[in-house]
């Protein structure tokens, strides 16, 4: 029954503890599900904890001073102190298990002594109760006695009598099993007693005998006494008591003299009784001769005794049947004892089995206060186990255990995951440190690479400069394009490193953006000459003249961009459009309708749809008028260039931006490059704070815009017009007309003669110019054509003779394209404009074609020493060299180019020269020098320099601090040796090479002097 | 008298252009010639003296450092070889320059044998050039007496 319940009461455990796992388990699941904040998780663990630890600390646990610190400040917590906690957890509930055991097992011996003693009690009041009836009976027979025998004369009751009375009167006494009446008889009184009853008074057995063979009439009479106290009167049941002296028997005689000395019911100590020989106890009453007062003295009362009535109590049968009429008889065992003499208590009833812990006692008051008697019970079985009590500590255990496994298992994942995320955090590390030693190593090498590629370049320059055979030429002439797309191609990867790295830093310094474009398109001139691509920029008006930023990184991109357009595109335009962003978002919705009609392109081919290109830029989202919200001196430009060639095929499309990604390996073998550029250019434009995107159409055409923003450098007070044509004063006032039938590629060239101060007239056709012509005969100083109105209307010129007057210029796309033979015999042929058009080529073109502005032709050297003779014009450089013959050779080359050159043969003197505030622009140092070598020089200048800034900051506002750095160029012919790094190192801006090269010479110098306007400023 | 200048003329290009032909000159000469204009009629004529002045001042340097009994100064000659070729390398005198290139390692090498021998050559080259030069400037002269003007020699 019991292992029913038991297994009963597991089952419910079992099922509770499962609950528990799955509410943990979902707990720490949605724990995981959040790895992105640990803390959360990590506080509700801490609460978790918090709350254990209220609990534990109850078992005087210690705190540790850093607990606090642990639960609220650090997330990592100590291994051996959650190990401690575990610990004592377990501890704790062990022990709580074992007091719950105790508890409830004091609990069940609690309730089964309670029960024993009310069992207890119950009896023995029973017993006392019907002892104390059978006594007031005895009692009330002792008043009966005396008052029908001794008071009435003769007396009313004899043997006869008395027998049938109490007979008929036991069930008044259920505890006796039978009463006697003894008389007092005085010795003197014996025989007239003896001789009255008829029998002599005998006295009591001394060894006890047994039932059967007793006999009353064997006994010998009684000795002489002073006394007697001989039974006159019996119950049946015990009237072989007759004539016995109760006074010779020894527990009789003692009882008989106690009784009639107290007047009170006396009892004897338990023993066998005569004839049964069963255990028994007499409760003798005296009876008195008269009514005693309570007070009387014992003498009193022995003086007035009469005789003794007796009862017996056979206790063991009485007992017996008082138990028999309780109920749950079986359960306990009864036992009577006499304790009259505590040591040795006499048993009156019971059997002697061995006392098994569980007693209880209740005290019996029988009446007698002389004697003393109680009862002992005990129940029958053993106390069961306790089961319940058992399973419930069990029960907790377990429960506490488990929780203790989750917390440990909890503890454990966390661990690992901290260790896991640690590693994580170290590989992260070791990735990130890798990157960066990628990036560094690439920066490394290239750079390495980079010093020795430049001697291989000079050794290969200095080799084609020997007598080589045309074969061996051609070799050098291959080696070295090969050595500079090589250098190119490092360079591109060191910008890369660079950005990477975050080394990139732009440069604040103010700019013409349209001399950049000037610049980037002459650069690209030669190769869409040469494919005859109509190559053309456009910039707005609302542009302003000056801008402040970077402008050789803006280079960099556009060059980068066209680059690729030059390299893809075969036929048809490659077109550049400069706008600010308010203006494209102003005008978007009138351009959609114009701009997709394929005849309005430059060439006249279709392009992709510009306005896709930039779909995707914050700064054109529908709510996009945050450029508006630029600070008023920011410039938002957005630059286009549009071209019409292969186009990007769709699936190359997504991954145009990520370095070394090209369309296709096979582009890089048909067309080169290395697939970095835009990966650049894309750096770049974040850098400059703006977007890229491109939108392409395979076959038809790519269009990449990019934002850029700029600071306004057209300070508030100069007029835009006077920056405008400052350069090319004698154009100012002209007017042309200009025949094209295509508005877009009028609008550029228009655009572009406006920037002289042309006044440009747009016609569709020959014979509009001429109706044109007709009119304003004598205000037009030039007219214009496209090549392609040309090749169709030319004989229109011919024949007109009106059209001799003004001079006639031919807009065409390559240098080859020859004036049509029926011109031939013309006397003033047109003058060929060939495109890309370029504000100081125009001007130049212009110049010789009308006549104008007698400049020094060009020398032969191209365009490079053009420019050079712009940027150096005017300039006063220092040079230093301790050889006479190179100073002389470097000054006549520089003086060439239409500068002002100062010569100081050492370095002593030079520092001498060169103290701020300078009167030179420029200084070109040699390296080797004695006594003092060009790094000491421009170290001790740049010394000064400092010195000069340093002071001057104090009264000078903080803008122009760096104002003093006068640029110094080192000269050396050894370009090995010339580390750019060093010369940078000690202060110096560049380097050019001894004897001078016109186009290193160009590229170091126009980094200085950016432009001829710039001079000033 | 045409036909004279015109004689003249072609005996100074044929002249220049052997000079070149046989590497005594390179483009770094022509380059110098370009730099002559009317501003400064003589210059070439100017750094060529200059050089061969350099030349001799160099050279003796060079012959005294070498003929030190015992101990030479290495870095001393190394330091006038690195002017010669300079010098050399800026007015085009392509064998000078030739030969101070060898100089300069032979004297990085401490080739004491080597110098000697270079010092010889360049000694000798230079020398040689100078005479060479003085006939073309010769023959520039003869050609301005004549009424005639010098000719641009493209020796490509």
């Amino acid at each position: 029954m019991s292992l029913f319940h038991v297994l009963g009461f597991c089952l419910k455990i079992g099922q509770l503890f499962w609950m528990l796992c799955c509410w943990f388990l979902s707990w720490f699941l949605d724990a995981d599900k959040s790895p992105l904040d640990p803390d959360k998780t990590k506080m509700k663990n801490h609460n978790k904890m918090c709350f254990l630890w209220n609990k534990i600390s109850t078992s005087g646990l210690k705190i540790p001073p850093s607990f606090s610190h642990h639960l609220f400040g650090s997330v990592r917590f100590g291994k051996t102190f959650w190990r401690k906690v575990l610990v004592a957890w377990v501890v704790s509930w062990v022990l709580i298990s074992f007091w719950t055991f105790w508890c409830l097992t004091s609990q069940a011996m609690d309730k089964r002594k309670e029960t024993l003693a009310s069992m207890c009690d119950e009896r023995a009041r029973m017993l006392q109760d019907q002892f104390n009836v059978s006594m007031n009976h005895v009692q009330a027979m002792s008043i009966l006695i005396s008052t029908f025998h001794h008071s009435k004369f003769p007396s009313a009751i004899d043997q006869r009598t008395f027998s049938e009375y109490t007979d008929r009167t036991s069930f008044e006494r259920p505890l006796t099993s039978g009463v006697a009446y003894a008389v007092r008889v005085l010795h003197s009184e014996r025989q007239e007693f003896e001789r009255q009853q008829g029998w002599t008074i005998r006295r009591m057995e001394q060894n006890p005998v047994h039932k059967d063979d007793y006999d009353t009439e064997a006994l010998e009479p009684s000795p002489v006494q002073q006394e007697y106290a001989p039974v006159i009167f019996a119950q049946d049941t015990v009237s072989h008591v007759i004539s016995l002296d109760m006074l010779s028997g020894k527990e009789d005689r003692e009882n008989v003299l106690r009784a009639r000395r107290s007047g009170k019911g006396v009892l004897t100590a338990p023993f066998p009784l005569i004839k049964t020989n069963r255990l028994g106890v007499i409760l003798t009453f005296a009876v008195y001769k008269r009514d005693l007062p309570s007070n009387a003295t014992p003498n009193e009362r022995i003086e007035a005794t009469n005789g003794y009535l007796g009862g017996v109590f056979d206790i063991e049968t009485l007992v017996e049947n008082l138990l028999q009429q309780l109920a749950s008889k079986q359960t306990i065992l009864v036992n009577v004892y006499d304790t009259t003499n505590h040591s040795q208590p006499i048993s009156m009833y019971g059997s002697h089995v061995s006392a098994d812990g569980l007693e209880h006692v209740s005290p019996l008051n029988f009446g007698d206060p002389f004697r003393k008697h109680e009862m002992r019970c005990r129940f029958k079985q053993k106390p069961p186990w306790p089961v319940q009590s058992m399973v419930t500590s069990f029960g907790i255990l377990v429960i506490a255990l488990l929780v203790a496994h989750i917390f440990h298992a909890t503890l454990s994942r966390i661990r690992r995951a901290e260790e896991d995320c640690h590693k994580m955090e170290l590989l992260k590390k070791k990735a990130e440190a890798a990157d960066v030693a990628k990036s560094q190593f690439l920066a490394t090498v290239s750079h390495e690479i980079r010093t020795p590629m430049n001697g291989v370049l000079g050794m290969l320059h200095m080799l084609m400069d020997t007598e080589l055979d045309v074969t061996q030429q051609d070799y050098v002439r291959t080696a070295q394009a090969s050595g500079k797309a090589l250098v190119s191609l490092i360079n591109e990867v060191l910008d890369q490193a660079k950005i990477e790295s975050g080394k990139v830093e732009l440069e604040e310094v103010r700019f013409d953006l349209r001399g950049i474009l000037d610049d980037v398109l002459s650069l690209f001139s030669g190769k869409s000459q040469e494919k005859g691509l109509e190559l053309a920029v456009y910039i707005s008006d609302r542009v302003p003249e000056m801008l402040i930023g970077d402008p050789g990184r803006f280079r960099q991109i556009l060059t980068n961009l066209m680059g690729n357009s030059i390299k893809f595109t075969e036929k048809g335009h490659i077109f550049v459009t400069v706008h600010l962003v308010e203006e494209l978002l102003d005008s978007s919705d009138v351009e959609t309708s114009s701009s997709s009609s394929t005849e309005n392109t430059l060439s006249g081919l279709p392009v992709a749809d510009r306005k896709r290109s930039w779909q995707n830029f914050k700064a054109f989202s529908s709510n996009g008028h945050r450029s508006l919200a630029l600070a008023p001196s920011e410039i938002n430009l957005v630059v286009s260039v549009e071209d019409t060639g292969v186009g990007i095929p769709v699936e190359a499309q997504s991954r145009i931006f990520t370095p070394f990604m090209q369309v296709g390996p096979s582009i890089s073998r048909t067309h080169g490059g290395t697939g970095i550029g835009l990966s650049i250019s894309k750096c770049l434009v974040g850098l400059m704070k703006g977007e890229i995107g491109f939108s392409s159409t395979p076959k038809v055409g790519s269009t990449f815009t990019f934002t850029v923003v700029f600071a306004n450098g057209v300070h508030s007070t100069e007029r835009k017009s006077e920056l405008h044509n400052n350069n090319q004063p004698e154009f100012e006032g002209m007017n042309a007309v200009l025949v094209d039938h295509r508005p877009a590629r009028a609008q550029v060239s228009w655009y572009h003669f406006q920037r002289l101060g042309i006044r440009v007239e747009v016609v569709t056709s020959v014979d509009q110019a001429l109706r044109f012509m007709k009119t304003y005969a004598t205000t037009v100083n030039m007219i214009l054509i496209e090549q392609e109105v040309w090749n169709k209307e030319a004989d229109v010129f011919v024949k007109d003779p009106l059209v001799h007057s003004p001079k006639l210029f031919l807009l065409a796309n390559s240098i080859d394209t020859s004036v049509s033979d029926t011109l031939s015999n013309v006397i003033d042929p047109p003058v060929l404009i060939v495109k890309p058009l370029r504000a100081s080529m125009l001007a130049a073109t212009l110049q010789r074609g009308l006549g104008i502005g007698k400049r020094e032709t060009p020398q032969r050297k191209g365009p490079p020493a053009l420019i050079l003779r712009n940027l150096l014009l005017g300039r006063k450089i220092l040079i230093v060299d301790d050889n006479n013959v190179n100073l002389r050779v470097a000054a006549g080359a520089l003086k060439k180019y239409g500068a002002d050159v100062v010569c100081a043969e050492s370095g002593v003197k030079a520092v001498s020269l060169l103290k701020p505030p300078h009167e030179f622009d420029a200084c070109f140092m040699d390296i080797q020098m004695p006594e003092m070598d060009g790094f000491e020089a421009t170290r001790r200048i740049r010394g000064m320099e400092e010195e000069m800034n340093n002071g001057e900051a104090l009264t000078v506002e903080e803008g122009k601090r760096s104002r003093w750095h006068l640029p110094v160029l080192a000269m050396t012919a050894d370009v090995i040796q010339a580390t750019h790094e060093k010369c940078l190192k000690c202060g110096m801006d560049g380097y050019v090479s001894k004897p001078f090269e016109a186009e290193q010479l160009y590229r170091e110098v126009s980094r200085f002097f950016n432009s001829p306007s710039d001079t000033e400023s | 008298m045409d036909a004279h200048v015109a004689q003249l003329q072609m005996q100074y290009r044929n002249y220049i252009l052997s000079l070149y032909q046989q590497g005594f000159l390179d483009d770094q000469f022509t380059e110098l010639k370009s730099l002559q204009d009317d501003g400064s009629p003589d210059f070439v004529a100017e750094v060529l003296s200059l050089f061969f002045d350099d030349c001799v001042k160099l050279v003796g340097n060079m012959a005294r450092a070498l003929d030190q009994t015992g101990t030479v100064d290495f870095s001393q000659v190394g330091a006038n070889v690195h002017q010669l070729k300079g010098s050399s390398s800026s007015v085009g005198a392509k064998r000078v320059k030739g030969l101070c290139i060898n100089f300069k390692e032979l004297c990085e090498a401490k080739n004491y044998e080597g110098c000697v021998r270079c010092l010889q050559q360049v000694d000798i080259e230079y020398k040689t050039l100078k005479a060479k030069l003085q006939d073309m400037f010769n023959l520039e002269k003869q050609i301005v007496q004549a009424g005639g003007i010098v000719p641009q020699v493209d020796i490509n």
